[in-house]
């Protein structure tokens, strides 16, 4: 299945991805391609075949279900474009 | 100081020991190396007054007898790596700033072993390329040029910074990681030795994620012997990372015994691909007759779903990337570009700091994880990733390694296979099975292409067994006896 213009302004969308609207056929095509090229895998019978999960057969650990780490408010907030007291700020979200 | 900078990170351990030099006056050696190599581009961030501190206190140690596995070696981290209060940027515009207040723990681990910091290696943005060309802060150049012909060439990628500093002698060694061959291929284009251990052999704690079912950290070294020392200071189990083995880390230098007697190697029949160059095949071929003198029992093998192992790749890793990257939205770290309410702040932030690689990964796995197409892509990929896995549990009944090209090409030159990500991504199509299938595997230089360029041989080994991939390494680095040096090295006149 192709992939159009308004698909890709669909999926930039999900992907809270702004994509300037003279790049949508460009990317459109290049989608395609991609997908294209993909495709050779709808050739494969996996009927029966157990999608993979983990590449490495191991038991998670268990641990005790105490607080390991925390109380660091500083440092959670230091890379924030914009924090105060200790809170993210974002543009307002609340009419 | 030349002499500093050009011995084997395994003969300065040995110097330092004896006291023929100090860890300050390596290091110091090394900060002048990497100031002389600055037109390579190969480091985002340098750190030398942090490396010097670094290695004062590797010297008290030292005199203390407190000195660990790699005290006093000086090394280059892929800045992929969260550094405790170093800017940490994935070489990616949207992590503008970002200085982790914690250290990832790879790194602490190196730093725990004794080991300094040069600095903060270029790659590619987000680990998405093989190329280096997509990095946020501008190519990485190979410090390699063809035979007659200085156009600049690409080092390889992901961990492009990593592996050329590596070859210009700037660093003893270097770590990167590796999700579909970003530690090999630069590996092989730069003429090194590049090693990605067994998913879960290190920890990705810290380590920012790209596809985290498939990333894993890995040294890029000189020596065989540099990377079995290198590994066993990375490696080791962290309750932080929920997919890191909790299993004992070998002594992997006492593996390198040289003696592969009896060994079966397996040459597998589908790597033989349309359109790879002759002196690829003949290389390999080389190889193969190297290990067979050694003693070792070269065996056809077949990996009949290996054809499909690029495209499962192509669905699994943007996925994963797609996900993962959700996290950069302007809110907690790095870039932000203001919008009038928050959906449109989140979109400018990424559409402007993500490049065009990044953006077209994080679309194609948006669609293939969307309502409707889950199962036809994501699913399948799923399937035919469980079908490559069995191909080598199959092979390796019968075999204990198995021998490849690493590369099907040598470096390109700057500025190539940009306007066609396919060809791009074709580059991997020898390094992403193992990848897939979370084997170690590692990058040997074995010789030089018709233009005077490195080339390297892949071996693959069973899950956890590091051991022998090192060892038949070891004996393939023998075989080869590289002595080529790249057009550039930092420090000779």
């Amino acid at each position: 299945m192709a992939v159009d213009k308004a698909t890709v302004a669909k999926i930039a969308k999900l992907a809270r991805l702004r994509v300037p609207e003279e790049n949508l056929d460009g990317l459109a095509g290049e989608l395609n391609n991609i997908l294209g090229w993909i495709e050779q895998l709808s050739e494969l019978d996996t009927d029966g075949v157990e999608p993979m999960t983990s590449v490495v057969a191991m038991t998670p650990l268990q641990r005790d279900d105490t607080v390991t780490d925390g109380g660091r408010p500083e440092d959670v907030v230091r890379n924030a474009p914009e924090a105060v007291g200790g809170y993210f700020v974002v543009p307002k979200v609340i009419e | 100081m030349a002499t500093l900078t050009e011995q084997t990170l395994a003969a300065a351990r040995d110097g330092l020991a004896t006291g023929d030099f100090s860890a300050v006056e390596l290091t110091r050696a090394h900060i002048a190396a990497v100031e002389a190599a600055r037109p390579l581009n190969a480091f985002i961030t340098e750190t030398p007054e942090k490396a010097l501190a670094m290695a004062a206190e590797s010297d008290k140690r030292r005199q203390a007898g407190e000195a660990g596995l790699l005290e006093g070696i000086p090394l280059a981290v892929k800045d992929l790596f969260c550094t405790e209060g170093v800017l940490t940027t994935a070489g990616s515009h949207i992590l503008d700033g970002f200085e982790p207040p914690y250290e990832s723990t790879v790194t602490a681990n190196l730093w725990r072993a004794g080991a300094v910091m040069l600095g903060k290696a270029n790659m590619d943005e987000f680990a998405m390329g093989s190329s280096n060309m997509t990095s946020f802060y501008g190519a990485v150049e190979s410090p390699w040029r063809r035979r007659g012909d200085n156009r600049p060439l690409v080092p390889g990628g992901s961990s492009g910074g990593s592996a050329a500093v590596v070859a210009a002698r700037c660093a003893l060694a270097a770590i990167g990681t590796d999700t579909g061959g970003s530690i090999r291929q630069p590996a092989s284009f730069c003429g090194i030795v590049g090693l990605k251990p067994t998913y879960g052999r290190c920890s990705r704690w810290g380590t920012v994620a790209f596809a985290s079912s498939l990333d894993q950290a890995g040294p890029l070294t000189r020596t065989v012997r540099d990377a079995a020392l290198m590994l066993r200071a990375m490696a080791g189990h962290d309750a932080k990372d929920s997919t890191s083995v909790n299993r004992p880390v070998p002594d992997y230098e006492a593996a390198l015994t040289g003696d592969i007697r009896g060994l079966k190697v397996g040459i597998p029949t589908e790597y033989r691909v349309d359109g790879m160059a002759a002196e690829i095949d003949t290389l390999w071929q080389q190889g193969i007759d190297w290990l067979r003198q050694a003693g070792a029992e070269p065996v056809e093998i077949s990996l009949p779903h290996t054809r499909y192992a690029l495209p499962t790749y192509y669905i699994v890793a943007p996925a994963e990337a797609s996900s993962n990257l959700a996290r950069y939205d302007g809110v907690r770290f790095g870039l932000r570009v203001p919008g009038d309410n928050l959906s449109e702040m989140y979109e400018a932030t990424r559409g402007e700091g993500f490049g065009a690689e990044v953006q077209r990964r994080v679309l194609i796995g948006t669609y293939v994880l969307s309502a409707g197409y889950y199962d036809a892509y994501y699913n399948k990929a799923r399937r035919v990733r469980t079908l490559i896995a069995n191909d080598f549990a199959r092979a390796f009944e019968n075999v204990d390694v198995v021998l490849t090209p690493t590369a099907p090409s040598a470096a390109f030159a700057v500025g190539e296979k940009m306007d066609d990500p396919i060809a791009m991504y074709l580059n991997d199509v020898f390094t992403v099975p193992a990848s897939l299938a979370g084997l170690p595997a590692i990058s040997v230089p074995a010789g030089l292409s018709g233009d005077g360029l490195p080339l390297g041989l892949q071996l693959i080994g069973r899950a956890f067994d590091e051991e022998t991939v090192l060892k038949v390494a070891g004996v393939l680095e023998e075989g080869a006896s590289f002595t080529a040096e790249p057009a550039f090295i930092a420090g000779r006149g």
